[in-house]
């Protein structure tokens, strides 16, 4: 077992949640309300990371993040060190490869408040702010929940694009899953084997509780 | 101090046309009545704040809430609207309590668990009011909307199809409460329907609105008795509606009751002598004669004066109105007929009305004596 690699996914796991969550509230409430010039593109954007290679992910992400680009100028002048192949680089690809798995569950959580519980609550006195607190994050919460659920799963799956931008730096940018696939080329079956199982675990768990989620959301509006 | 009347200007040609004007004062109950699709909704939307037409003006009392001209608009929540919605809209994740405190926000927070339980109480849901709304009956939901509406100590209630979704009973125990409620608290209140039943029941004003624009609006009495009204003949029927008193009740299973013009036997009602009623006498349970008939089953012949004649050209039926003492009564009957009688306006004719085509609707709804 790869501890350092493990420790690595699960840092990776919580800072993008920790980054994107509220993100992610923010832009699917926006994209759940009403419509607006360019709304089908900007949707179409959001999505675009879950059908483009993992490899093409990666290969623009290195282009932005590369010591030619004013991104990576900029964090070089600030921090000190190159953006690909440090665990920040690593940190904001898995961020951008993240979107629709965060945005779209919650997106979908919104949506499905019905129009008339969001005029009652104004017609209540409720200002927007406390109609957002109190009506509608509670409301959309299992969409929120399913999106970060979702999220932490993937980051810890995620394989392309941590190659591509995080290299393969022990207790730096090494994942779990890069870990595996080095086990393997070296021939330890059983090393691999481990770490695989305890993806497998982490996924099906995951499932589980995002279905059991799911269903209690829906058993609450009858 | 300037009275907290509701008055309503909305105008637009599209997306939904609206064409309507009115004033609602406390006490009063103005019902919005009309085909489906036809704005009503639009319209509670518009006072409301939740729907901005082109052209409007809204105003409760001394507070200006839209004003297209001047450029003001004051959002929902700033608006102290109490708004029942078509399905209720509870807050499923709060329970009864919980709904109806969310519309406390104006009081202290430690206030608000008892003033919900109050007003719970108020619309007969004590101990239930941990239930969710999907724990609750239609019924009981519809009153936690009303308890949530009443909640926010509104200078206007507006009630959209508020018993659409109800059976008869419930229908009219929530009718009745509707009408306590609203004496209790002298708002003006606006109710959107498309039932006739509701109107009749409870109504004191009637707007009649087609395609978002206004075809008749009056005092229900004088509303009701217009033979003009198509959509209202074809959509329900037309007939007269007034207030009486219950005179006597018991004798032989009959009501008698006394109105503006005489006495009616009105069939089985347990109603409480000396009680204010509705009255609503459908226009084609009436029929006309020039004699004082003899012989018949029947309870009512009621002695009165042809006050009109309406005969839609495209229609084989005509409508007269009758004038028994200060009530108009309305009667169906064909152009054939009004010719044999030779009836034409200021004639005299007997009224005849079955005792069981008089529909007894509760208690009438008081108008607050004003000013």
């Amino acid at each position: 077992m790869d501890w350092p690699a493990l420790r690595v996914s699960l840092a990776l796991g919580a800072g993008t949640i920790a980054i994107l969550l509220p993100l992610g509230v923010w832009f699917g409430r926006l994209l759940a309300g009403r419509d607006f010039p360019g709304k089908l593109l900007v949707e179409a954007l959001v999505t675009v990371p879950l059908v483009l290679p993992p490899t093409v992910l990666g290969f623009y992400l290195l282009v932005t993040f590369g010591a030619r680009s004013p991104l990576g100028q900029a964090f070089q002048a600030v921090v000190g060190h190159a953006l690909p192949f440090s665990f920040a680089g690593l940190l904001l690809a898995s961020v951008i490869a993240n979107i629709p798995f965060m945005v779209q569950p919650i997106q979908r959580g919104f949506e499905a408040i019905p129009g008339d519980v969001r005029d009652a609550a104004a017609c209540c006195g409720l200002s927007p702010w406390q109609r957002f607190l109190r009506i509608e994050l509670p409301l959309a919460w299992p969409g929120v929940l399913t999106g970060a659920i979702l999220t932490f799963a993937h980051t810890l799956g995620e394989f392309g694009v941590v190659l591509m931008v995080g290299g393969n730096l022990p207790g730096q940018t090494r994942t779990l899953s890069v870990a595996i696939y080095d086990r393997m080329q070296a021939f330890d079956d059983h090393g691999a084997g481990v770490m695989a199982a305890t993806l497998l675990v982490v996924a099906v768990v995951t499932l589980m509780l995002t279905t059991a989620l799911s269903r209690r959301a829906s058993l609450r509006r009858v | 101090m300037s009275e907290p009347r509701l008055s309503v200007r909305l105008q637009q040609a599209g997306p939904i046309p609206l064409d309507v004007e009115f004033q609602c004062d406390p006490g009063q109950v103005l019902a919005i009545f009309g085909p489906s699709g036809s704005g009503k909704t639009t319209v509670l939307r518009a006072i409301a704040g939740l729907y901005r037409p082109a052209h409007a003006m809204v105003r409760s009392g001394a507070a200006t809430w839209t004003d297209t001209a001047a450029g003001i608009f004051a959002p929902p929540h700033r608006r102290t609207v109490g708004y029942v919605f078509q399905e209720y809209a509870l807050f499923p994740h709060l329970t009864a309590a919980g709904n109806v405190a969310t519309a406390l926000g104006h009081h202290p927070r430690a206030e608000r668990r008892q003033r919900a339980a109050a007003l719970l109480g108020r619309v007969r849901l004590t101990g239930k009011s941990d239930r969710r709304p999907h724990e609750l009956s239609g019924g009981e939901r519809q009153r936690v909307a009303l308890a949530r509406a009443l909640a926010r100590e509104p200078s206007v209630l507006l009630l959209d199809e508020p018993f659409a979704a109800l059976d008869r009973d419930v229908r009219r125990h929530l009718q009745d409460e509707i009408d306590t409620l609203r004496r209790t608290f002298d708002v003006p209140l606006v109710l959107v329907t498309h039932d006739v039943e509701d109107v009749a029941r409870l109504a004191t004003h009637v707007l009649v609105i087609e395609h978002g624009r206004t075809v008749a609006c009056d005092e229900i009495a004088a509303l009701m008795s217009r033979a003009d009204l198509s959509w209202l003949r074809e959509a329900v029927g037309l007939g007269a509606v007034f207030d009486a008193v219950v005179a006597r009740t018991g004798a032989r299973g009959l009501v008698e009751i006394a109105f503006d013009g005489g006495t009616l036997l009105a069939a089985g009602h347990a109603a409480v002598a000396g009680a204010r009623v509705r009255v609503r006498i459908p226009a084609r349970e009436v029929i006309l004669a020039t004699r004082e008939p003899e012989g018949l089953s029947l309870h009512n012949a009621l002695r009165g004066i042809v006050a009109g004649i309406h005969r839609p050209g495209d229609l084989d039926v005509a409508t007269v109105q009758v004038a028994v003492g200060g009530v108009t009564l309305l009667a169906d009957v064909t152009p054939d007929a009004i010719d044999r009688l030779a009836l034409s306006v200021g004639a005299p004719v007997f009224a005849l009305v079955k005792s069981v085509s008089v529909a007894v609707l509760g208690q009438a709804p008081l108008v607050a004596p004003r000013g």
